[in-house]
């Protein structure tokens, strides 16, 4: 049951129908090439998937492996005997004039996907995730009179996944679409990349009135949204709407309705009264799949730590904030190099370190990733491991710090010129000159030269001016050229001012 | 030299002592192709393939020379019907939807014969997409009877075995959906065979019922059948219904006599209506097997008149569905009056489809649709399993049963054109063991007179097995043909 409405105000009511492509070499039932970056079209095709006359189709393994691994994923039941179904509809860019899908005996059933919402955990139930393949593309060139099919994708496979009509609000439905692309990411089963198109959002949305206990009579489909910002502001758009209206006394219509970015509204697409009959019935080309119970426990088996365990982990092992431990598993690439580069300051801190000391190298670590790393890959647009920061070398610059060789701001440079043409620190640091100062005759002198030169500055000090400090310091810092090791500067200095 | 009506396992002995060659083979059978087929003639063949055929006969005849080993196929003509996906040669399924369609891959039958070195002279017609059993409903016209013109073929595979009967080729790929071989095989005097459902691969059959396909072969022989069945059968990794099943040696398994097995007649498969000629040949050709030392049980399967009914109902649900890629997008027909999309799938479906497929189009739409599927559609598949269980019930009795293939013999060309129940009826013998996935042959058994006229025309004995249980129905054939000669009649006016 979705939760009860206690409140006095309107409820969203949403439900989430998700597309999300899965990552095989070859197309569900045939070997084109499953490639969603081609651009040349109808490239990856075949007699197969354009429906050529007397063709059959095959199941791609791959693509039950990842679905199971999804539905596992998901915490569903994965289904003993499964089959496949005609789904009937003419449209160009479907070559068969059927799509083949799973209509009564889906994959996997009954699961579901737990996401925070400020700090809250919320159990969004999956009703059913199954397997089908896409359709190709239609192409309408501007200004001519005709239309164009692309059947690079006709026949892809996909993973449909629908949920309960549990989620109340946009930023829930953001939450639960953001976790479950990690997931998908995570088992390796897609790139879940919705500007991409590799996961599509088509929510159904409707409003309960303050009171209302049943779910309201009627819902609207959401389709053409293709980033995770848009399938928030959509979903905003239209639960304002219904409000609006259901508070007027109106019922909205039963429709499918298209987000508009450029308007940022949702615009009326098609009514509802005239569905489709798909005229389904099980395809004889496809003998029934049957999963062993050895199959899926061993997929089980195999599943990766999820994103909801490792935030676990990292809150426990490694005592990070919530905002760093999210940021980071979003990125599953950048949180697998955040691990590499963590256990390679295991490895060495094991020996002469404390507990301490090493969580705060891991808090250095993350910060690192998520502030430096972070904006160098978005700038290059690459991935971590595309990087020439090797995680060794990552490990050592960090550990640099932590032994005050080197200061945080030559650090930066250190870590730029890493980024840009790989090398250990140590050389690059050597080269730069930017080892830091930490020899006490040095600084003395240096912190004697300063004080000599600044008398008012001193006195103000000494009168109780606590700015004059830091700028004592800076002047000392200066006269080391950047270098010195602030922390030995600053103890010198109040010695000797006292 | 008499080569026309030679077994294939004759013509491949003369290919192997030279006494001929694959391309004056391909030549002779040409030839007679241009004599006795065309508009005005049988009606056969709707598109002959002389120049890749003579190129393969030369590459077969290469063969010959160097390998004494190739295959007993090696340099054979034959024919295709046009259900059957050819690459680079047009493929009609005798539609105008398809009239100039030229496919861009082989079906995996044609691919196995070409590995042989089989020599395809064309495709032969057949009822538009196979929906009927009489060639009647080709968009190219009827194709003829040899044994008396003026009469149907038989159908859907009617010009397979017309092309066959008449001694324009030595063999016919074919195809069944409910006696699409065996029916034809009988009405023309010769030999037919229908796998068991899975036995052989559907990869390239542009589909009719996905759930009952079966390509097959029709031919002279029942050692010609059992050749044909060794090549063609087997698993295929694009055809996931394809069995794994071993293939006997078929050929060389054959056996002369019939000691230790056990025939089944069921009593329901002597229908009233049925021609008491054809009932007396019936009996006749039981006789002969009680002769070779076969053990004849009379049994019962009383499920068998429901089998047309299940049949009336899944055979359009698949078709209406299989018929669907047939839009005028990608290939085939498209209207050239078409103002917008709707009109491209409206237009180019009632110009391009004949009246049977539009009927069925329509009927298994209807059988499919939602508050519909689950009295018919569901229903029809549950009649089913009871028709598959009773048939297992009665193979655990006897290792085959025999009964007549067609109640009647060949009727004249126009009876059945204004009724569409036609073919349902000539079929309902077929039908039970097709909905079953059983194999089955049709052999000639004789003769009888038609009832409306003069003709003597030629009667099948069908003998059907358990699934997988091929080599037993191609025995009893056998031993059967060891003793009688009907399969070696054939109609007058095309010997040489």
């Amino acid at each position: 049951m979705t939760e009860k409405n206690n409140t006095n105000s309107y409820t969203p009511v949403i439900g989430l129908e998700i597309h999300v492509q899965l990552k095989t070499k070859s197309k569900m039932f045939c070997d084109s090439p499953n490639n969603p970056d081609e651009t040349v079209p109808n490239t990856n095709i075949c007699e197969v998937c354009t429906a050529q006359p007397g063709t059959l189709p095959v199941v791609n393994k791959e693509a039950i492996r990842l679905g199971t691994l999804l539905g596992l994923a998901l915490n569903c039941k994965i289904a003993s005997s499964s089959k496949f179904d005609r789904k009937s509809y003419f449209y160009p860019d479907l070559p068969k004039g059927y799509q083949i899908s799973q209509y009564d005996k889906p994959i996997a059933e009954h699961g579901y996907l737990d996401i925070n919402v400020d700090g809250e955990v919320k159990r969004v139930r999956i009703r059913r995730a199954h397997l089908e393949e896409d359709a190709g593309k239609n192409v309408h060139p501007e200004g001519l009179g005709y239309s164009l099919v692309d059947y690079n994708r006709a026949g892809t496979p996909l993973m449909e996944i629908v949920t309960e009509p549990d989620i109340t609000s946009a930023k829930e439905a953001r939450i639960f679409l953001e976790e479950l692309r990690n997931i998908v990411r995570y088992i390796g089963a897609g790139s879940a990349d919705m500007e991409k198109g590799t996961m599509r959002l088509e929510p159904n949305i409707s409003v309960r009135k303050p009171g209302q206990q049943e779910l309201p009579n009627y819902k609207v489909e959401v389709k053409n949204i293709n980033s995770f910002k848009f399938a928030e502001a959509a979903i905003e758009y239209e639960v304002e709407r219904h409000i609006q209206m259901l508070s007027e006394g109106q019922t909205p219509k039963q429709v499918t309705m298209g987000w508009n970015e450029k308007a940022s509204q949702t615009v009326e697409q098609r009514s509802k009264e005239e569905a489709n009959d798909y005229r389904y019935f099980p395809d004889p080309d496809l003998p029934v799949l049957n999963l062993s119970d050895e199959f899926v426990s061993n997929l089980k088996a195999a599943l990766p730590e999820l994103p909801a365990a490792k935030r676990l982990r990292f809150k426990e092992e490694y005592a990070l904030p919530d905002e760093d431990i999210q940021n980071l598993v979003n990125w599953k690439e950048l949180t697998e190099y955040f691990e590499e580069v963590v256990s390679e300051i295991q490895a060495w801190i094991q020996a002469d370190r404390s507990k301490e000391d090493l969580l705060k190298l891991v808090k250095m670590a993350a910060n690192w990733c998520l502030q430096d790393f972070s904006a160098l890959l978005n700038a290059a647009k690459i991935n971590p491991s595309e990087s020439r920061v090797t995680q060794e070398n990552f490990a050592e610059l960090l550990k640099h710090i932590a032994d005050a060789k080197i200061s945080v701001t030559a650090a930066k440079q250190v870590f730029a010129q890493m980024f840009e043409h790989g090398g250990e620190p140590d050389h690059i640091i050597e080269d730069l000159g930017l080892t830091q100062i930490s020899d006490t005759a040095a600084i003395e002198s240096a912190i004697d030269s300063v004080i000599q030169a600044n008398e008012k500055a001193v006195l103000d000090y000494k009168a109780g001016q606590q700015k004059s400090f830091g700028f004592l310091v800076g002047m000392a810092m200066k006269e080391l050229k950047g270098k010195g090791n602030p922390a030995i500067v600053n103890e010198i200095l109040k010695k000797k001012l006292e | 030299m008499e080569l026309a009506f030679l077994e294939i396992s004759e013509l491949a002995e003369k290919l192997r002592n030279k006494e001929i060659s694959s391309v004056e083979l391909t030549k002779y059978f040409l030839k007679r192709i241009k004599e006795y087929d065309g508009a005005s003639g049988l009606n056969a063949f709707l598109t002959v393939t002389e120049e890749e055929a003579l190129a393969q006969a030369l590459e077969a005849d290469k063969i010959l020379a160097s390998d004494p080993h190739a295959s007993v196929l090696t340099g054979i003509p034959y024919a295709a019907k046009d259900l059957f996906s050819t690459k680079g040669i047009r493929t009609t399924a005798s539609s105008k939807i398809l009239d100039k369609f030229v496919p861009v891959f082989d079906a995996t039958a044609i691919e196995k014969l070409n590995t042989e070195k089989a020599v395809l002279l064309g495709k032969t017609n057949l009822d538009e997409f196979a929906h009927g059993s009489s060639t009647e409903t080709s968009a190219y016209g009827p194709s003829k009877n040899p044994w008396d013109v003026t009469r149907i073929p038989g159908g859907s595979s009617g010009g397979s075995a017309a092309a066959v009967a008449a001694g324009l080729v030595p063999f016919a790929l074919a195809t069944e959906t409910g006696g699409s071989i065996r029916q034809p095989a009988s009405l023309c005097g010769i030999c037919g065979w229908k796998p068991t459902y899975g036995r052989v691969s559907r990869y390239g059959v542009i589909a009719m019922t996905s759930s009952n396909d079966s390509p097959g072969t029709i031919a002279r022989s029942v050692k010609d059948l059992a050749i044909t069945a060794e090549i063609l059968s087997g698993h295929d990794l694009k055809d996931s219904t394809t069995s794994v099943k071993e293939i006997p040696n078929y050929a060389a398994n054959l056996r002369s006599d019939l000691k230790g097995v056990k025939i089944g007649v069921p009593k329901e498969y002597f229908i009233p209506g049925m021609q008491p000629e054809v009932e007396a040949r019936i009996h006749e050709a039981i006789a002969k097997l009680k002769e070779l030392g076969a053990e004849i049980i009379e049994v019962s399967l009383p499920l068998t008149k429901y089998g047309s009914l299940v049949y009336a109902i899944v055979t359009p649900a698949e078709i209406s569905s299989n018929l669907a890629r047939f839009d005028g997008i990608r290939y085939g027909h498209r209207s050239k009056d078409a103002k917008d999309l709707l009109d491209i799938y409206d237009q180019s479906r009632e110009e391009g489809f004949g009246d049977e497929a539009k009927r069925r189009i329509l009927t298994g739409a209807y059988a499919l649709s939602a508050g519909y599927y689950d009295a018919y559609y569901l229903k029809a598949q549950k009649v089913r399993r009871l028709l598959v269980n009773e048939f297992d019930e009665v193979f655990k009795k006897v290792d085959a049963l025999v009964c007549a293939s067609v109640p009647n013999v060949a009727q004249k060309i126009g009876n059945a054109k204004d009724n569409p129940l036609f073919g349902y009826i000539a079929d309902q013998l077929n039908i039970p063991a097709s909905m079953a996935g059983l194999p089955a042959l049709s052999i000639p058994c004789g003769f009888a007179k038609a009832e409306d006229g003069d003709a003597i025309m030629p009667v099948g004995l069908q003998i059907i097995g358990q699934q997988w249980g091929e080599q037993n129905v191609f025995n009893i054939g056998h031993a059967y043909q060891t003793i009688t000669d009907w399969h070696k009649k054939y109609p007058k006016g095309y010997g040489e």
